[in-house]
């Protein structure tokens, strides 16, 4: 009965006064700026980070992982109301989910996300809190050579599964592997490309890279689209709830998209986007019950589906992060960022040596799924509100939170310089095609793989075979091996680009 | 010769020339060798790794791509000299630069200039519109940053102040 004594000590921790005020600000935060149309979690996530530098570490972390569920049903609303997918992962959601509010049926269209995403939600949190215990205790037989090779297989897996080009991605992994080494050598004392300016020697902070990339990159390309075209069901959405046959229909298939997604979201990559894939073409090979839409034409299970499968893979991508200290997808190196500000490096230690922190935080991440569903289904008309803003009165606030945001990470003018020469970075990526959240994965692993090599080799003398002769080191080499093969398999790599482009 | 993707070309020929910098900037640090690494070990590898996919991305570009070429197409320089502009500006404003002898006027007077130099990243800029929208933004943040957050700005400009 561990696992009770601990998800106890954990709601312990998360249900104090200010931890759910944290909470429900977070989501609330969350939400606010994930439904603003072209905002992903990850641009919402950097720009919001800085307003929880001044709190506890538990409540940072609390009210960051309600930002993060926030930004994600921010998302999904904006897909299904705007026709408008904020990330890739509600790609899918928006195929059903828009025809749905079309024909007047948002409100149960919004609500079946919702719910959908809460089920999904409190199976991940369950999910994560089981086997959070026994792969702490695997990841303490890790040696470097074994993390090193995880970290390959993290790179590797985080590729395979996103979209686009595989060695552009790949290389912008590197790039951002290349990105994280500016700074001060921690093993020489050597600060390396820092071109003699002081505020380099401590690396290029991580907040101002992200920002620039994800925030005004994005804001750029916005800007040169014109958005005529854009339709909002506003005064449409009236009855919130589905009716009988919408739930009746709803369940298996919000089943089905928690099982996949929760199992999807553990692998190195995250597969938020896979299992919401995933999640979709399952329900589509089903076959319609009598009277149903098809799908592509405003069927609930369309949306209910991959939104439950894209929160549960959220939840289940927590897992290696808090167990082995590894971040499988963008959002959660922001994570990991988040959380070397507080003095928390995440991994196997953390367990152990701060459980209140361990455990309140796997809480608090079913608090912040409850929250979502008290704040949104009733506030849905708010946030309907905030998406017939006109985009000229958003953009110039959107550019000053990031300023302000970025300024008060240090205090110090630098960052800003930093977030504007990124932005450049970032527009010049998204004119090139290159995908840019590989390269913040690369960023925030670039100074850990370096360090796990060089002990690594330290203890073998030099002898790469060291990768090779430990089993388990082995093992997770063949895997990376075996991911990479796999797609570049002339049919599967056919396969995967007719699935990224199908939409 | 004819470039099949304007866009991998570019991308490759990019990751080949920063992958080659690093590179070249890591021969400065000492290298050392596999059992004693070095400072600039870990980044030459890397750095030859990224010229190495850089050459592969454009030998690709060379040999196929999406009909039409896939090209970049027109930078969009009006958006991104304001917005980028206005983020620099703010921070000009906010703090003052020293070396060229600029005060900080603070988040008030860094405010209004960043809504309305991006507000110009857009056609149908209004003078009128960004002032009431900077005004509405700048009580907002005072509240929100400076008094409820009690976040560390210089708030007003410094001549003001002292």
């Amino acid at each position: 009965m561990d696992l009770l004594n601990n998800l106890a000590l954990g709601f312990g921790v998360a249900f104090t006064f200010q931890n759910l005020m944290y909470a429900l600000i977070g989501c609330l935060f969350g939400t606010l700026v994930g439904v603003l149309p072209g905002l992903g979690p990850l641009a919402t996530i950097a720009m919001l980070l800085p307003i929880t530098y001044g709190l506890p570490p538990v409540a940072a972390l609390i009210m960051l992982a309600g930002i993060y569920y926030g930004a994600q049903y921010g998302g999904s609303t904006t897909a299904i109301l705007v026709n408008l997918p904020g990330e890739s992962s509600s790609v899918v959601t928006v195929i059903d989910g828009y025809q749905m509010a079309r024909k007047g049926r948002a409100g149960p269209a919004l609500a079946a996300a919702g719910m959908g995403s809460f089920f999904a939600g409190c199976v991940g949190t369950l999910i994560l809190a089981a086997f959070a215990a026994p792969l702490t205790e695997l990841a303490l037989e890790f040696g470097p050579a074994e993390y090193f090779s995880l970290m390959i297989v993290g790179l590797i897996g985080a590729v395979v599964l996103a979209s686009g080009s595989l060695l552009k991605a790949l290389a912008m992994i590197v790039l951002g592997l290349l990105l994280g080494l500016v700074g001060t050598d921690v093993n020489s004392g050597v600060a390396r490309y820092s071109f003699d300016i002081p505020e380099l020697t401590d690396g290029i902070s991580f907040v101002a890279i992200a920002m620039g990339i994800f925030g005004y990159g994005e804001i750029i390309s916005n800007l040169s689209q014109s958005d005529e075209n854009r339709e909002v069901f506003t005064d449409k959405v009236k009855g919130i709830m589905p009716t009988a046959t919408d739930l009746k229909r709803m369940f298996p298939a919000v089943l089905r998209g928690t099982a996949l997604g929760s199992a999807l979201g553990i692998l190195p990559g995250g597969g938020a986007l896979l299992s919401a894939f995933a999640a979709y073409t399952i329900e589509k090979k089903t076959k319609l019950k009598p009277g149903e839409v098809p799908f592509g034409q405003g069927n609930i299970r369309g949306v209910a589906a991959p939104e439950a499968a894209n929160n549960a893979g959220a939840q289940t991508s927590f897992i290696p992060l808090l167990t082995l200290g590894i971040p499988p997808n963008a959002v959660m190196a922001l994570m990991v960022g988040a959380m070397t500000i507080h003095n928390i490096q995440p991994g196997p230690q953390v367990m152990t040596s701060n459980p209140e922190l361990f455990w309140g935080l796997i809480a608090s991440m079913w608090i912040g799924n409850a929250m979502l569903i008290i704040l949104n289904l009733p506030l849905i008309g708010i946030w309907i509100k905030l998406l017939t803003v006109p985009y000229k009165w958003l953009f110039p606030a959107i550019v000053l939170f990031c300023a302000i945001g970025v300024y008060s990470t240090n205090n110090n003018s630098f960052d800003i310089w930093v977030v504007a020469l990124f932005g450049l970075i970032g527009y010049g990526f998204i004119k090139l095609g290159c995908e840019p959240a590989p390269l913040l994965l690369g960023l925030i692993l670039g100074p850990m793989m370096e360090e796990y090599l060089r002990r690594a080799l330290l203890i073998s003398r030099g002898d790469w075979s060291v990768f090779v002769t430990r089993p388990i080191s082995a093992g997770l080499l063949v895997v990376a091996a075996i991911l990479l093969t796999i797609v570049l398999l002339p049919s599967v790599k056919k396969k995967r680009e007719e699935a990224f482009v199908e939409d | 010769m004819a470039v099949a993707s304007q866009k991998d070309f570019f991308s490759g020929l990019m990751f080949m020339i920063v992958g080659g910098g690093f590179a070249w900037g890591a021969v400065d640090y000492e290298i050392g060798q596999a059992a004693r690494m070095g400072p600039g070990y870990f980044p030459f590898m890397l750095g030859l790794l990224l010229v190495a996919l850089g050459a592969l991305v454009v030998l690709g570009s060379l040999r196929s791509g999406p009909p039409g070429g896939d090209k970049i197409g027109a930078f969009a320089w009006r958006p991104l000299v304001c917005i980028l502009g206005a983020n620099l500006v703010f921070g000009a404003l906010l703090v003052g630069l020293p070396s060229i002898g600029l005060p900080a006027f603070g988040l008030i007077v860094a405010l209004f200039a960043l809504v309305i130099i991006s507000s110009m990243a857009r056609e149908g800029f209004s003078f009128k519109e960004s002032m009431i929208l900077a005004a509405i933004l700048a009580a907002g943040s005072y509240v929100g940053f400076v008094y409820l957050l009690n976040l560390q700005f210089p708030v007003w400009p410094a001549f003001l102040t002292n």
